[in-house]
């Protein structure tokens, strides 16, 4: 039988190394493919606690989180190309419009 | 009897269309609602005299307005004989002006505008005598003071009108000030205000004395002097009379409803409101009997030399308001409201007239200038004669009846009573003279304006005639019901406002009654004959008299420099300190530096944070993962 | 025998992970994301969760993903190996997310699992899984399940239009 903590720490680490792709990659496509690493760092997580506390409704969240993330994913890769359309590029400390 | 509350909401309901609707929809035809509303007043108003004649009065609360602890003001009407008169006064004006405008004011770009504003203003003189308390009074009475200062800078393309308007409200703002302090004292003496129950206890206050900067003075004194401010400062006695004249830069019907026939009339109404009060201050009574007298004679002499056809009618309604004073002043608080009842008719009778020929003459002021207009403008001749001869006091018109009750009760009261009975007769003398003055140089000899002027001489059109001939009729017939006992009429005016005003106790034979009569009619007659010799006889006696007695003259023609006076005393200095103090000290260093010093602290502040928005996402993204390391530090320091 | 299963999977996910953020080929992420999904819906099969792993499977591998190469064409391939991969910031980044990941495994413990609910493994396997999460999903969360169709519906416009051609 494999232990709860064995499963948490897997997510923890999955989404640390999401969580550093987003932090430090310049492709926005890959950031994007980042932010999917941590919602399944998060979802692993939920699913172990779901079979472990047996408990149905964490499963009910990751399905959640499986919609949201298609969601983002779509809108996400929509802005990509309307922003490579119009600045000719994906990398993301050239996207500086913001700056105050 | 609720149906009494249409009389003062039907004008504002005017109001709001005319205020919502009128530059769109209803344009041109803006005098229907605020004319039909008034009308439909004073139709109401007929029923609720007819109510009270039967015996019938109220006094019940509408709305209960404020309620703080003690404090307590409702929204309430009184009606009573007073407020029943004054309904009828001030809606049948009101109605005659309405229509008059219709003529008048035709083709003004600000038409709706104008119709607006008179139906406010009708509405807040109506809540102002129809009000159950003081509160209620104070605010028809501010609201009155608005639709003048609205209605005076009514033309406010024109630099002087709307100086004037601003004048009016400020002028006004000095008595209104003593007004608010009276109203303040009477809720402090009695603990509340309502009329009844102030009234009901003032005769326990009336020995009561308070010490103010160590003056003993008489609380009830005290009071009917702060409050008789806001009564100097709205009827224009001296010394707050100076807003009254220049008032008449605005349109000629306001001046004939505001200026003469109504809004002024509410310092003589407010006093013998409060007559209860009055009546227990011998000294109150005493100042305003002398501050009318005073004005009623001094007002007569500025009106003698002014050649403006309406500021000769202007001061003679400051006289004539400080008769209604001086009536007050002497305990015959019925005669005053008589005085002002008749006086409403005729006075209107004359700014409208003098309107009708203002609007022939093409807004031409200057009598000098006219002249010989009776052959071109009978209808408006006939009604002004009518309306001087009234004035004056011929027997049988309405200001003879009005006038005469009031200089008999002067005379009869004793003491200062007879020296405002000297006062008002030398008045009644200079009155006559003056409003001759001003028919004889209207109306008759030869014409002295221009050719173009002479050309465009017509009489007014219906709309403008058919009210001169109502108010007419009103300023004949008017006196009618208070004709004194002594020439077989009953005097039923005063029994009727007895219950309301009391009885004055009259001290005097029918000797010294027939004697007063006697004595006013010759000075009247004096004063029409006088101005026959000076203006149609023998024109040069008037210009010789004025060489001879040059000062004299100068003095009247600056009206005693009174304008001049506040100029240099309140205007100036208060001008010099504004500019001085309050915009160089205060507004320049002290406001300034705060609120400008406070959005530099925050510009400068921002400068410096706005580094973080750089703009790269990543950035953000981290402060989000720092957020998300915060709140696993929390959770492991606060669970574990 | 489950653990080994166990210590498989994981290792693989990590690795994949890990290769998947310092690929310098846009390509080759999105193919060794697609194989970590294939690792993660093995432990989903390990934690009795198969109706998961066949979303997973279907939604993530072969919907996304999909979209994701789209996108990628869009990049000049060739152009990009020869360009710098991690911003400036990189050492920024990397002790945030290491920062986090030690607070996160620090306060795992804290984690309490003696509040047991309703669906034992064996009630599951006796509904079978899919239906048993049918009946949470459709009475339980109909609402949330209502409103998630909306986000998706908002999400298909959104992208139409954020990504269509302006015409002008």
């Amino acid at each position: 039988m494999v232990p709860l903590h064995w499963y948490l720490w897997l997510g923890s680490v999955v989404f640390a190394i999401g969580m550093f792709g987003f932090l430090t990659k310049r492709n926005v496509i890959i950031m994007l493919l980042s932010i999917e690493l941590m919602l399944n760092g998060v979802n692993i997580s939920l699913v172990a606690l779901s079979h472990y506390m047996q408990d149905l409704r964490g499963q009910i969240l990751v399905f959640f989180i499986i919609v949201v993330a298609a969601a983002e994913a779509a809108i996400g890769l929509a802005i990509v190309i309307a922003l490579f359309r119009n600045k000719a590029t994906a990398h993301v400390d050239e996207i500086t419009g913001m700056k105050g | 009897m609720q149906y009494y509350l249409l009389i003062p909401f039907l004008p504002l309901g005017a109001f709001f269309v005319n205020l919502l609707l009128g530059r769109r929809v209803v344009r041109g035809q803006a005098h229907w609602p605020s004319t039909l509303a008034v009308l439909g007043s004073l139709a109401v108003s007929v029923m609720v005299l007819l109510d009270v004649l039967e015996g019938r009065t109220l006094n019940e609360d509408l709305y209960r307005w404020i309620l703080s602890g003690d404090f307590q003001v409702s929204v309430g009407f009184l009606i009573d004989q007073l407020t029943a008169v004054m309904l009828i006064v001030v809606t049948s004006v009101s109605f005659l002006v309405h229509v008059y405008s219709i003529g008048y004011m035709h083709g003004d770009p600000g038409y709706y505008r104008f119709y607006a504003y008179l139906s406010l203003f009708t509405f807040s003189m109506l809540m102002l005598v129809m009000a159950n308390n003081f509160l209620q009074l104070y605010f028809g009475w501010e609201a009155v003071g608005l639709c003048s200062y609205l209605l005076i800078g009514f033309w406010y393309q024109k630099r002087s009108a709307s100086d004037a308007g601003k004048k009016a409200f400020i002028v006004n703002r000095f008595g209104d000030f003593g007004f608010g302090l009276g109203v303040i004292m009477v809720f402090l003496t009695f603990g509340t205000l309502y009329y009844l129950p102030v009234f009901d206890n003032a005769g326990d206050l009336a020995a009561r004395s308070i010490n103010i900067l160590g003056l003993e003075v008489n609380l009830i004194t005290l009071i009917a002097l702060l409050l008789f401010c806001g009564a100097v400062g709205k009827s224009a006695q001296i010394p707050l009379h100076v807003w009254l004249p220049d008032a008449m830069e605005g349109p000629t019907p306001v001046s004939a409803l505001i200026h003469a026939a109504t809004m002024v009339t509410a310092g003589v109404f407010m006093v013998a409101r409060l007559n209860p009060l009055f009546s227990l201050s011998p000294a109150a009574m005493d100042v305003v009997a002398l501050v009318g007298g005073v004005t009623a004679l001094f007002a007569a002499t500025i009106a003698l030399v002014q050649n403006d056809i309406k500021r000769v009618i202007a001061y003679s309604t400051i006289s004539q308001l400080g008769y209604m004073f001086m009536a007050c002043g002497v305990g015959a608080f019925a005669a005053g409201i008589f005085h002002l009842y008749t006086h409403a008719y005729f006075k209107a009778l004359l700014f409208l007239c003098a309107g009708s020929v203002m609007h022939a003459m093409g807004g031409e002021v200057d009598m000098q200038r006219m002249g010989g207009l009776r052959r071109y403008m009978p209808v408006t001749y006939v009604t002004m004669l009518i309306a001087s001869l009234s004035i004056s006091g011929l027997p049988g018109l309405a200001g003879f009846f009005s006038k005469d009750e009031i200089l008999f009760r002067a005379y009869s009261a004793g003491g200062v009573g007879v020296v405002v009975w000297v006062l008002g007769t030398v008045s009644a003398l200079l009155t006559a003279f003056y409003s001759f003055r001003l028919v004889f140089l209207t109306f008759h000899g030869g014409f002295r304006g221009t050719e173009e002027q002479r050309h465009h001489l017509h009489e007014s059109p219906k709309v403008m005639t058919v009210p001169l001939m109502l108010l007419c009729a009103g300023a004949i017939a008017a006196g009618w019901v208070g004709i004194p006992p002594l020439l077989g009429g009953g005097g039923q005016f005063s029994e009727f406002l007895a219950p309301v005003l009391g009885h004055p106790e009259a001290e005097a034979s029918h000797a010294e009654e027939w004697m007063t009569m006697g004595l006013s009619v010759l000075v009247a007659a004096g004063g029409v004959l006088l101005a026959l010799l000076f203006y149609l006889r023998n024109p040069e006696i008037p210009v010789r008299l004025a060489e001879r007695f040059r000062p004299l003259y100068s003095l009247l023609w600056n009206k005693y420099y009174v304008d001049e006076l506040y100029d240099a005393v309140v205007v100036r200095p208060t001008i010099f300190v504004a500019r001085n103090v309050i915009v160089g000290f205060t507004d320049g260093a002290l406001i300034e530096g705060v609120v400008n010093g406070l959005p530099g602290l925050v510009g400068w502040l921002g400068a410096r944070v706005r580094r973080i928005q750089d703009g790269l996402l990543q950035h953000y993204g981290a402060v989000m993962a720092l957020g998300l390391f915060l709140i696993f530090a929390i959770a492991l320091i606060t669970l574990s | 025998m489950v653990e080994l299963f166990f210590g498989y999977l994981a290792g693989a996910v990590v690795v994949l992970s890990l290769l998947v953020v310092f690929s310098r080929n846009a390509v080759h992420s999105v193919l060794w994301m697609l194989l970590m999904f294939l690792h993660m819906a093995g432990l989903y099969l390990l934690l009795n969760a198969e109706f998961l792993a066949a979303t997973q499977v279907i939604v993530y591998a072969g919907a996304i993903l999909v979209l994701f190469l789209f996108v990628i064409m869009l990049l000049n391939i060739t152009e990009e190996m020869r360009l710098e991969q991690f911003t400036v910031g990189w050492p920024m980044g990397v002790s945030v997310s290491l920062g986090v990941l030690i607070a996160m495994l620090a306060a795992l413990s804290g984690f309490r699992t003696d509040l047991k609910g309703p669906w034992s493994i064996e009630a599951v396997e006796r509904t079978t899984h899919t239906k048993a999460l049918g009946k949470v999903l459709y009475t339980e969360y109909m609402l949330p399940f209502e409103i998630a169709s909306l986000v998706l519906l908002v999400a298909i416009v959104g992208a139409v239009y954020l990504a269509k051609k302006r015409l002008r």
